[in-house]
């Protein structure tokens, strides 16, 4: 068997390695290469050093954004796991129909980003308008009306992260807490959670790297209106580029620092929830 | 042991033959450069999208060369352009959008001094040079702006006892507008439409006719006061009160309520001056495809003077300019860029081409060759009338605003002044202040 990995190994991942190379390495160390730059495209390019890193210290809109982006990354965090966990719970059962509710929770995920943000608009604005208002009324509608949105695509795919979880707790430890007298809440938070860990931190990664990146639903259901206070980091990095002449190098370094603080953020909760993992 | 070493051999065999086809999709895109050279058009207006792509589609029929037109969605451009260029085929043929756009892209664009559509040029005054004289972009269409009117409602409005006016030529300046517009909004109900203006929507597919064609006619009046020519480094507040008297007028006589206004597009403004729910919609020559044959008539669509209750404004034309200018690829084969050259000028010579610019697409061009072509769009021959009249056009000076972000600025500011979440004072700021400070980081 490993003979035949190595012979034969590097044919079936080759393909993989190379779009990975192509795709996703190359376009980091050219964009690293590019935030120290300025440039109008990415072939034509003057080195100009750390200026565009200093052109980000002034730039109160960035700051805010980065706020904003936290916070909307911890409160979309916390909401989706909680209800996921919930729902995961509750479906972890055997009841007649309990495949259709796991499907009907996890189609909104399928639907894409910008079409989804388009009908949340609709959908928004047309219970707003019962107030003679819109979404662009104030930076807070679009925040929550972005955390809506964000739970209601990602909650279902974290639920099937979760039933899987839940799913490979032996039933005996169960019936073993049961028997030793345990009440429902204490059994889920001493035995089912421990074991569940695994499956927290691969859902915490999740919801807190995709609170972070989020683009499409930003940009289609406000476009950062009002005046760019509902905009989020990634959205601001697109509209650095694009919106004045000389600044598509900025746009780049602020990418970099993006970055570095998901990396940052990400390791750090991996390795906390990694140390609370319990092995059955 | 056979069999297994041979269902290996053909599983690696299928694999290979898989990671070669992927790889010979991915490198055959380069290959075509043909001595005779291919055309790529990087299109800026999605209303005449499908006329390009079918005036190529006739060129390349008659002479054998590919041409392939693509087209960026509204308000896309830059940043459909930026990575276009990029690529290894990028776009041989593409547009600036004047002197800012060239600040830009003027490194990129070839030498157009000897080319037939320099030598046809009514006015070789204004084409876009260089600093070292060569000619860079040039002109291609002129355009023309304004209120467009469904004379027939306005007509009935007039016939109503109580109409301010008697005749549609009474309104040539702010005050009638406004006593009109007013006039409608409180009869709509009589008149059968939802409101005197379309809505005045900030989607950006629609925003930009506030925040830079309306915005162009304070430019244009502080300009003329002062006697500014060129990009200034700073402008005054002199005419804002101007901007801010149609801008009113636009979100309180509208069919929509001017808090809700952040999402209607321009495809709804254009339905609802199509479908006859409203008298007015600020627009220009570029529209009339979209809203001919539908419930207005031809022979009911005239075009008013923006008027701002400036001084002097009775003698106010239409505002007639330009923000499409040719450019021609100078990274791309010596055989592409002649090949554009060659499709350019068949484009403004040959019957074919001179056909669709005037009528299909309802250009009005600057070149010589289109003496016998003159356009039948009713907006053009409104233009014309008021030019005949002797009123003077209303220059576009939004091709020198600073950038993107001074627009998007004013454009925000005005939709917060709409909702009602900001005041007047925000629009001012982030029109004056904005342009001194957006000036200065874009140009050092």
């Amino acid at each position: 068997m490993k003979k035949s990995l190595a012979r034969w190994g590097w044919l079936f991942t080759g393909p993989t390695l190379a779009a990975f190379i192509i795709g996703f390495i190359i376009p980091l160390v050219l964009g690293v290469y590019l935030s120290f730059t300025e440039f109008r495209t990415v072939t034509r390019s003057t080195w100009v050093g750390f200026d565009n890193y200093a052109k980000l210290i002034g730039d109160e809109i960035f700051l805010h954004s980065l706020w904003y982006t936290a916070a909307f990354a911890i409160v979309t965090t916390i909401l989706i796991n909680v209800f996921a966990f919930a729902i995961a719970y509750m479906l972890v059962k055997k009841f007649r129909g309990r495949n259709v509710f796991r499907s009907v929770f996890f189609m909104p995920n399928l639907i894409g980003g910008i079409v989804l943000g388009y009908i949340w608009l609709l959908l928004l604005n047309g219970i707003l308008g019962f107030w003679a208002r819109s979404i662009t009324y104030d930076a807070t509608y679009g925040f929550w009306g972005m955390v809506i949105l964000m739970c209601w695509q990602q909650i279902g795919y974290m639920m099937v992260i979760y039933i899987a979880g839940l799913q490979s707790i032996p039933a005996e430890l169960i019936e073993a807490a049961e028997m030793d007298g345990a009440s429902r809440a204490r059994s889920l938070r001493s035995v089912i959670i421990p074991l569940v860990m695994p499956s927290i931190t691969v859902c915490t990664f999740l919801t807190i790297t995709n609170g972070f990146k989020m683009f499409d639903q930003n940009l289609a259901l406000t476009n950062g209106a009002p005046s760019r206070l509902s905009e989020l980091l990634a959205l601001n990095i697109f509209n650095t580029f694009y919106g004045r002449p000389g600044f598509e190098g900025v746009g780049q370094a602020k990418a970099v620092v993006f970055l570095l603080i998901v990396a940052v953020i990400a390791l750090v909760q991996n390795r906390y929830a990694r140390s609370k993992e319990a092995i059955a | 042991m056979m069999k297994r070493r041979m269902v290996t051999l053909v599983a690696a065999g299928i694999a290979v033959t898989a990671v070669m086809g992927a790889l010979a999709g991915c490198s055959a895109g380069s290959d075509d450069s043909s001595a005779e050279g291919k055309v790529y058009y990087l299109n800026f207006k999605p209303e005449q999208a499908e006329n390009w792509v079918a005036l190529a589609a006739e060129y390349t029929k008659k002479t054998g060369v590919q041409v392939d037109v693509q087209t960026a969605a509204s308000g896309t451009y830059e940043t459909t352009l930026k990575s276009e260029m990029a690529k290894s085929n990028p776009p041989t043929l593409f547009q600036v959008n004047g002197p800012v756009g060239l600040a830009t892209w003027g490194d990129y664009a070839a030498d157009l001094s000897d080319s037939a559509i320099y030598e046809h040029l009514n006015d070789q005054s204004v084409a876009l040079t260089g600093d070292d004289g060569e000619v860079l972009a040039i002109q291609y269409v002129q355009e023309t702006y304004g209120i467009i009117y469904n004379k027939k409602l306005l007509n009935d409005y007039i016939a109503l006892p109580d109409a301010a006016i008697t005749s549609i030529d009474e309104i040539d300046n702010f005050d009638t507008l406004k006593a009109v517009a007013e006039g409608i909004q409180a009869n709509k109900d009589a008149l059968g439409v939802e409101g005197a203006f379309t809505s005045a929507g900030f989607d950006p597919s629609s925003d930009w006719r506030f925040k830079t064609h309306l915005a162009n006619i304070p430019l244009y009046y502080q300009f003329k006061a002062d006697g500014v020519t060129g990009q200034p480094a700073t402008i005054t507040d002199e005419y804002l009160d101007g901007y801010q008297r149609i801008f009113d007028l636009y979100i309180n006589n509208s069919t929509t309520e001017r808090t809700l206004l952040s999402s209607k597009t321009t495809e709804d403004a254009n339905a609802e001056f199509a479908l006859g729910k409203a008298v007015f919609y600020q627009t220009g020559t570029w529209a009339y495809n979209d809203i001919k044959g539908q419930a207005v008539a031809d022979e009911d669509l005239g075009m008013l003077p923006i008027y701002i209750g400036a001084d002097g404004e009775e003698n106010q034309g239409l505002t007639t300019g330009s923000e499409n200018y040719w450019a021609i690829n100078n990274e791309v084969s010596e055989a592409d860029q002649q090949a554009t050259l060659d499709f350019l000028e068949w484009v403004i010579t040959s019957d074919e081409g001179r056909d669709s610019l005037a009528n299909t697409m309802g250009f009005v061009t600057p070149f010589d060759t289109f003496a016998d072509y003159l356009p039948s769009n009713p907006f053009i021959l409104a233009d014309a009338a008021y030019t005949a009249a002797g009123k003077t056009a209303v220059t576009w000076n939004f091709t020198v605003m600073p950038s993107e972000e001074w627009k998007n600025g004013v454009g925000q500011a005005l939709l917060q002044y709409a909702q009602e979440t900001g005041d007047w004072a925000g629009v001012e700021t982030a029109f004056v202040d904005g342009w001194a400070s957006e000036y200065k980081l874009t140009n050092g």
